[in-house]
């Protein structure tokens, strides 16, 4: 064990033992703020979270694990790509998305956000893939929000961007095996 | 009979806290030829010192063993020590409890006894060392400098003023080196080719230096005080000798347009050229890659053109050999190529061009002018980004290390341009601003209230072209947490400091080493920063770390020092620790000639009274043999011995271990 590893914090801990980044490497340079896409609409920005991270404490946790910037990554991995420490924010972000979750402190503005992400998967788990109609309509449920782009519905049927039927794989069985483990908390 | 003096150092804390020293003494003092034994708080400090000479007189010690540090640190301390109270030097042996033991172990106990190994193990070395006599050798008080910029011609300057002659290397066809292409320089914006062109001059017209240009290093041979240096002169098709420098062959020559290295490929030359109007010497090389005449045996028109019959297309290659007694390495340094940045263009956009390209377009000498224009198209900038830390503090695609002059050079970038274009705008990317000089940390607020340079704390992400060949640039400024897109016209990255191309071979040649990098080695990074391994040879500028010019200045004056110390006296003084062979026994089989890396073993012919030869055998140079050992390994019939770690007592050591 490294002089660092001893003196680090739980939260920088945590990151380092599920994404394995070290926290103490950042130096700052801002470089994952400057390339990412959704940095101009967020209320931290990605280099921001990464100190708070650092940081550590109480207070800093509370402003994470609250903020809605965790929310709006789209884990495209620029910063990844391009951060000259080779850390990865986005798999920072993905912890901490984790923790709020489990905390159940989610903002108000990334409530469709999750319900999104839970209508993906429950898309994914019930057909084995995308598909377009059942992950639409189970965003309106779990969202509550019917209202929002309905206009944008008959556009991409004419485009044959919406298959009515959609197509569902042969090995269901094995996906579902997937998620059970993954809800059982134990890594393949 | 051997009377063993053993003196034990406790380092301060370094050694006493985990080895039990008067434990170690009172052990020693029972060892076979041991007749005395102390322990000491700092055995290095003068009442230490005092201890080990007191004892060597009043106890008449035939050997002692001082039970401390590593002998590199103070080997030569305690043999100086020796030595005044009339022991021969070399019957002092060390025995390293420190790095070797205490720094390295926790358990007091076991420790202590491995100090007790130690000690015996030297005590049995020491009964068997011999009085040895320094080696004297001649040294040759003519100093080789290896690069023409402002650190070799400061050398080379320093050296020469002190009385010794110089021979002065450089690859290229003129000396002036980077500092010959700045157009200002921080932090007092004086004109850098003003404060430098007379020094150029100096250097070439001085009678004790050797001006040797469009040479380079070849080969050495020899050791400090007596260095055989091969160069070799590149063949240059002008005869220096008979050329005027009247510039009638480069006017004239039909090719016109191969980019100008001294001006970053900004500006053209032709196939004839002097690097620079200011050059020195003043005088043409023909460029043999570009040359139709060389080339395709066509053309010949500098050669009809000039008057005096300075063109020869049948020059060769030659090489000279010098004789020199040490040698500054100046070879300086070169910018980062940023095309392994693809996020910024990737070296693909004519508008992001590095920092000295911009010192050529700011230059009064420049291909502009001294006109701030792009090179796309030739229009003035509005808007210009700077970029720092451009491939340094990146260990994934660029440097790890911080280049050191960016932060000022940009700085200054930032004020000449403001100078120069009254309605631009100048921003800078920055991480740190690193302004650690004298007048540095001002110079850069000048930059920012005087001169309106706008700082954003950030990284830049991404440079990309848009259809009109504006520039947009992707940041970010971390202090107000927020990305920042800015349009520019131009784009200037501060590429990273690296080391010349081929330094590494150079480094081999000289034996000297060198950093993951290629930056060359100081002896010790606080105490020895101008000397290397390799004795004789010393570091002079970016070729050790990156430097600006008042660093490389200082240091090339300090080598010089280095250099006239070495010349003072006609004669050095080296350790006798070299191979010796027995000429009884030895066979003549010569694997020690051909094992022997510094070709210090060579035949011998034992002859007899009337000069009739007896039997050949092997004889070791001793000026040449370094005491490697290497010989002694090979040979069969066990003739070659090291004196210093001759068979036997390598054999009693081990034997004491037992």
């Amino acid at each position: 064990m490294t002089m660092s590893e001893k003196r680090e914090s739980p939260l920088a801990k945590a990151v380092r033992e599920t994404s394995g980044v070290v926290l103490a490497e950042c130096y700052q340079c801002g470089k994952c703020t400057a390339g990412c896409p959704m940095a101009r609409y967020m209320d931290l920005t990605p280099n921001q979270i990464m100190r708070l991270a650092q940081a550590g404490d109480d207070a800093a946790l509370e402003r994470l694990l609250s903020c809605e910037a965790l929310w709006y990554c789209v884990g495209c991995l620029t910063c990844a790509q391009r951060c000259p420490r080779q850390l990865d924010p986005a798999a920072v972000m993905d912890v901490l998305r984790e923790m709020a979750h489990r905390r159940r402190k989610i903002p108000a503005a990334a409530r469709k956000i999750l319900a999104f992400h839970k209508a993906f998967l429950a898309t994914v788990e019930w057909g084995g893939r995308m598909a377009e109609i059942p992950l639409v309509l189970r965003y309106k449920m779990n969202s509550g929000d019917f209202l929002s782009d309905v206009f944008l519905g008959p556009v991409m049927l004419a485009k044959r961007k919406l298959p009515l039927l959609p197509h569902r794989i042969r090995g269901r069985a094995e996906i579902r095996r997937i998620f059970a483990t993954c809800r059982k908390g134990t890594r393949p | 009979m051997a009377r063993i003096g053993v003196f034990i150092c406790h380092c301060g804390e370094n050694i006493g806290r985990t080895v039990d020293c008067p434990a170690v003494s009172a052990a020693a003092v029972r060892m076979p030829g041991v007749v005395h034994s102390v322990d000491y708080k700092y055995m290095c400090s003068d009442p230490g010192q005092q201890m080990i000479k007191k004892a060597i007189v009043e106890m008449k010690l035939t050997g002692v063993v001082v039970a401390a540090c590593s002998p590199r640190m103070h080997e030569r301390t305690f043999r100086a020590a020796a030595a005044e109270a009339g022991l021969n030097p070399f019957l002092l042996e060390m025995a390293n409890l420190r790095e070797h033991c205490s720094w390295v172990h926790a358990d007091k106990a076991a420790a202590t006894q491995k100090a007790i190994d130690l000690v015996r193990v030297m005590v049995a070395k020491a009964r068997r060392d011999r009085a040895l006599r320094p080696i004297r050798v001649p040294v040759e008080p003519t100093a080789l400098v290896v690069g023409g910029g402002i650190a070799g011609i400061q050398a080379a300057l320093d050296i020469a003023a002190g009385g010794k002659k110089v021979v002065l290397v450089e690859r290229g066809p003129s000396i002036g080196g980077h500092m010959a292409r700045l157009s200002e320089t921080f932090p007092t914006l004086d004109c850098s080719q003003c404060i430098l062109t007379p020094r150029m001059v100096e250097a070439a017209s001085h009678p004790n230096i050797t001006l040797m240009t469009y040479s380079e290093v070849e080969s050495v041979e020899g050791f400090v005080g007596n260095f055989t240096v091969t160069v070799r002169h590149k063949a240059r098709y002008v005869d220096p000798a008979k050329c005027t420098g009247c510039g009638d062959c480069f006017n004239k020559c039909p090719l016109k347009n191969i980019p100008n290295e001294f001006d970053a490929g900004l500006g053209m030359r032709r196939a004839i050229y002097v690097p620079f109007p200011q050059a020195v010497p003043n005088k043409p090389v023909i460029d043999a890659a570009h040359c139709t005449m060389l080339q395709k045996g066509k053309c010949g028109l500098c050669a009809k053109i000039c008057p005096r019959g300075a063109i020869d297309y049948k020059d060769q290659d030659s090489l000279v050999k010098v004789k020199v007694g040490a040698v500054v390495l100046a070879t300086g340094f070169q910018l980062w190529d940023h095309a392994a940045y693809g996020e910024y263009g990737g070296g693909r956009l004519a508008d992001v061009i590095d920092g000295f390209a911009f010192e050529r377009l700011a230059s009064a000498s420049g291909p502009t002018g001294g006109l701030i224009k792009r090179p796309s198209d030739g229009k003035e900038p509005k808007t210009i980004v700077f970029l720092q830390c451009c491939g340094s503090r990146d260990d994934k695609a660029g440097k790890k290390y911080c280049s050191k002059i960016c932060c000022m050079y940009t700085a200054k970038h930032a004020m000449l341009y403001r100078h120069k274009v009254h309605d631009g705008r100048a921003v800078v990317f920055y991480m740190d601003v690193r302004a650690a000089g004298k007048g540095y940390e001002e110079f850069v607020r000048r930059a920012l209230s005087d001169d309106g340079a706008e700082y954003v704390r950030g990284r830049v992400s991404r440079i990309t072209r848009k259809q009109d060949g504006t520039l947009v640039v992707r940041g970010a400024d971390t202090l107000a947490g927020r990305p920042v897109t800015i349009e520019a016209d131009l784009v200037v990255l501060a590429d990273a400091v690296v080391p010349r191309p081929g330094s590494e071979k150079l480094a081999q040649i000289f034996g000297v080493g060198y950093d993951q990098d290629g930056f060359y080695s100081e002896a010790h990074p606080k105490l020895r920063p101008v000397e290397t391994a390799a004795a004789g040879v010393f570091l002079a500028g970016a070729c050790q770390a990156p430097k600006d010019i008042p660093e490389s200045v200082a240091q090339a004056s300090a080598s010089a020092a280095k250099v006239l110390g070495l010349f003072a006296n006609p004669e050095l003084e080296r350790e006798p620790i070299i191979a010796r062979v027995n000429r009884a026994t030895c066979a003549h089989c010569r694997a020690c000639i051909s094992a022997c890396p510094y070709g210090a073993a060579k035949d011998f012919d034992v002859l007899d009274r009337a000069g009739k030869v007896l039997r050949t055998v092997v004889d070791v140079n001793e000026g040449l043999c370094q005491g490697c050992g290497t010989c002694a390994a090979v040979c069969r019939s066990h003739s070659v011995d090291l004196d210093g770690f001759t068979g036997e007592q390598i054999h009693a050591e081990l034997n004491a271990l037992l």
